[in-house]
């Protein structure tokens, strides 16, 4: 039976892109009002979770599962996936050329009030909505008003995902390396965007290669990740440790720990 | 052996009726253009001819056309057809020939001629006879020497030194596509120094029968002088449209250009850019949307012969069906043409595997000092694209949607004359697929 209080489980998920397999038996819980960090080295598959969860076409899934609100979503549509609250900044935000930031953060709160039984949002309301949100990111006022990301400065892109994590207040939100290339102002935005999120409804998994946001947000849980595998698992301690030790010391600790 | 638009018997009769009783000067134009088409005849994709590489005329040759005669039509037919609004300076040709009672020529500083009254007087105005093929050269175009031979209807605008016009132009080409038909309209646009006017051309009709419209338009830009061409294409399925600009910039001259294709069988626009005076500008923007089995060729070439100049290219196409496009021409950067700066790109959306675009377009420099770029992209909607917007809770349909309009909307949004924009965004919006893409 998969406990209700928890948001999120992740059952054994093996998955392949190609013939790689990039994932070998991942078991995650993620419980309401929870923050876990999933950090770890390049290539070691954070990413490749983060996108799974969310929907992202093009991985195979060779056995496992993924449970959301107690229901299995493995074979669910991305979009109906985040209607269902479940929301993923991304890593490399998608320019969208032509397309104003204004009308696309509309047409996805529209798409996402619409599954939850709520009418399309008048124009001013939404104004005003937008409006508050922005102010909280520090976004400026022209961006909204211009193409999705495009021409966007790398922080400016992050912020507009933080935006829409503030914006579409979905239930899970991840993170896929949302702190990577951020100087120290834009950092402490997209800290304060998930500080501000956090809630007993509401969780965080957040992908990270340093633990550097780790000093704006503390995790309730962290795990590492090597080789499609978690590893380790630990409270925010862990964090500071891997930052003195390095990743090579979880790889020589688990050699070692096999060869006794 | 020349390949005419049909049987050449007819063509030369249709000609002597024409220059029968005619006055000297345009005898005398209509002769040498025709001398010059009975050398070259019409343009073949044989021989190395890169213009016309990509476009095949012979469909268009094959028809037997009769001259265009003029019909009764209703000026509703034609609003429901082309952008209209009543404050505007509107001029209305029906199958080539100007309907005299929708002539609106009375602004303080635009004259306005018809072509086909100038024609019968011995002396016909200034206008004329200073500019008319001051800037079109027919020796090497075979279309353009053929209207030139017809030359008979069109209009003559000349916007007097100074005169900033407020209300745009709106000429309009009808053709009711009765008959299997030609015609051979002109314009010339002569804005005087420091003069301003904005001018639309639509090309419209009707009707099921193959019609040939084969126009040149030539602008003259003064000093300081600034004009806005907007051309719009949208005719039936069944019609074959070649058009010529011909645009000559004075010093500090602004010229922007607006072109919009939405159909015909086989569609051409030519359009030759001289910056002929110091530090002009000219910002040449299209959206071409094709579908079925239609075809769309811009040719477009910019000839920086002065400094200083700018030119900004950027044309957007969206491909559906079996349908073609094709982007080809230059930008000419001549040795005396020092920090010209330059921009061309052409951008496609390919919404069909069985779609067609061609673009190539080149940069030729001479010059030292000057900057320039150019670039051709054809893709479709990628998929890390939509899956973006997908996780953001739209579905393929509206996401796709988004995007389609966004990707059109980006030229739309670059016309400054408020009923023509909206106009051409219903044209263009609802005709739009809202395609729902796998992956």
């Amino acid at each position: 039976m998969v406990n209700k209080k928890n948001l999120l489980e992740v059952k054994n998920l093996h998955t392949s892109i190609e013939d790689t397999e990039i994932l070998k038996g991942i078991d995650l819980t993620v419980g309401l009002g929870e923050v876990h960090a999933i950090m770890g080295p390049n290539g070691s598959g954070k990413s490749t979770l983060a996108n799974i969860i969310a929907g992202r076409p093009g991985y195979s899934v060779t056995s496992g599962d993924i449970y959301y609100c107690g229901e299995s979503i493995i074979s669910t549509q991305p979009e109906i996936r985040a209607r269902k609250g479940i929301f993923l900044a991304f890593q490399y935000p998608v320019e969208l050329p032509g397309v104003r930031t204004w009308q696309f953060l509309k047409s996805a709160l529209d798409s996402i009030r619409k599954e939850q039984g709520y009418e399309e949002m008048g124009i001013r309301e939404f104004d005003k909505l937008l409006e508050e949100k922005r102010k909280l990111v520090e976004m400026d006022q022209d961006l909204v008003k211009r193409s999705v990301n495009e021409g966007f400065s790398g922080g400016e892109k992050k912020r507009n995902e933080i935006l829409q994590l503030a914006l579409l207040d979905p239930k899970l939100a991840m993170l896929d390396e949302t702190d990577s290339g951020l100087d120290i102002d834009a950092l402490r935005i997209v800290a304060e965007g998930v500080n501000n999120f956090k809630g007993p409804e509401k969780s965080v998994l957040l992908v990270t290669h340093y633990q550097r946001i780790l000093d704006y947000i503390t995790p309730d849980y962290v795990h590492v990740l090597l080789d499609g595998r978690i590893v380790k698992s630990g409270d925010s301690g862990l964090a500071l440790e891997l930052e003195q030790k390095g990743y090579e010391w979880i790889r020589e600790s688990i050699t070692s720990g096999a060869k006794t | 052996m020349v390949q005419a638009p049909y049987k050449n018997e007819q063509l030369l009769a249709d000609f002597q009726t024409l220059q029968e009783n005619s006055v000297a000067w345009i005898s005398e134009i209509r002769s040498t253009a025709m001398d010059t088409f009975g050398e070259i005849g019409l343009p073949t994709a044989r021989k190395g001819n890169e213009k016309w590489k990509y476009t095949n005329v012979a469909p268009i040759a094959r028809i037997e056309y009769k001259l265009s005669k003029p019909a009764a039509v209703s000026l509703d037919q034609i609003k429901a057809t082309a952008p209209w609004d009543d404050s505007w300076l509107n001029l209305v040709f029906v199958n080539g020939v100007l309907r005299s009672d929708l002539v609106r020529s009375d602004v303080d500083g635009v004259s306005v001629f018809s072509i086909a009254e100038e024609a019968n007087l011995d002396e016909p105005c200034s206008t004329i006879i200073d500019y008319l093929g001051s800037v079109t050269d027919v020796s090497d175009e075979g279309f353009a020497a053929l209207n030139t031979s017809f030359l008979s209807d069109g209009i003559a605008i000349e916007i007097a030194p100074g005169v900033q016009s407020e209300l745009p132009l709106n000429i309009i080409f009808f053709d009711d596509g009765t008959t299997n038909s030609i015609s051979h309209p002109r314009v010339l646009i002569v804005a005087r120094p420091n003069s301003a006017i904005s001018v639309i051309e639509s090309y419209v009709g009707g009707g099921s029968k193959c019609t040939l419209t084969n126009s040149i338009s030539e602008i003259i830009v003064g000093e300081r002088a600034s004009v806005s061409h907007y051309r719009l294409l949208a005719e039936t399925d069944e019609t074959y449209d070649i058009g010529y600009g011909r645009v000559k910039l004075g010093s500090k001259a602004k010229f922007k250009s607006r072109s919009f294709f939405r159909s015909a069988k086989i569609g051409r626009y030519d359009l030759n850019v001289l910056i002929d005076g110091e530090g002009a500008t000219c910002d040449l923007k299209g959206l071409y949307f094709t579908s079925g089995s239609q075809h769309m060729d811009n040719f477009i070439n910019i000839d920086h012969a002065k400094p200083n100049g700018t030119s900004y290219l950027f044309y957007k196409g969206i491909l559906d069906g079996r349908s073609r496009a094709v982007f080809g021409g230059t930008v000419l950067v001549r040795k005396f043409a020092q920090k010209t700066d330059s921009i061309q790109y052409d951008k496609n959306l390919l919404l069909s595997p069985h779609a067609e675009v061609d673009s190539k377009p080149a940069l030729f420099i001479y010059a030292d000092d000057v900057k320039c770029a150019h670039g051709a992209t054809a893709g479709n909607i990628d998929a890390d694209t939509i899956f973006y917007m997908r996780s953001r809770g739209m579905d393929l349909e509206t996401a796709s949607k988004l995007l389609i309009y966004g990707f059109a909307g980006e030229i739309i949004d670059a016309v400054e004359i408020d009923g023509l924009k909206d106009f051409l965004e219903d044209m263009f919006l609802t005709a739009l697929p809202s395609h729902k893409f796998e992956f």
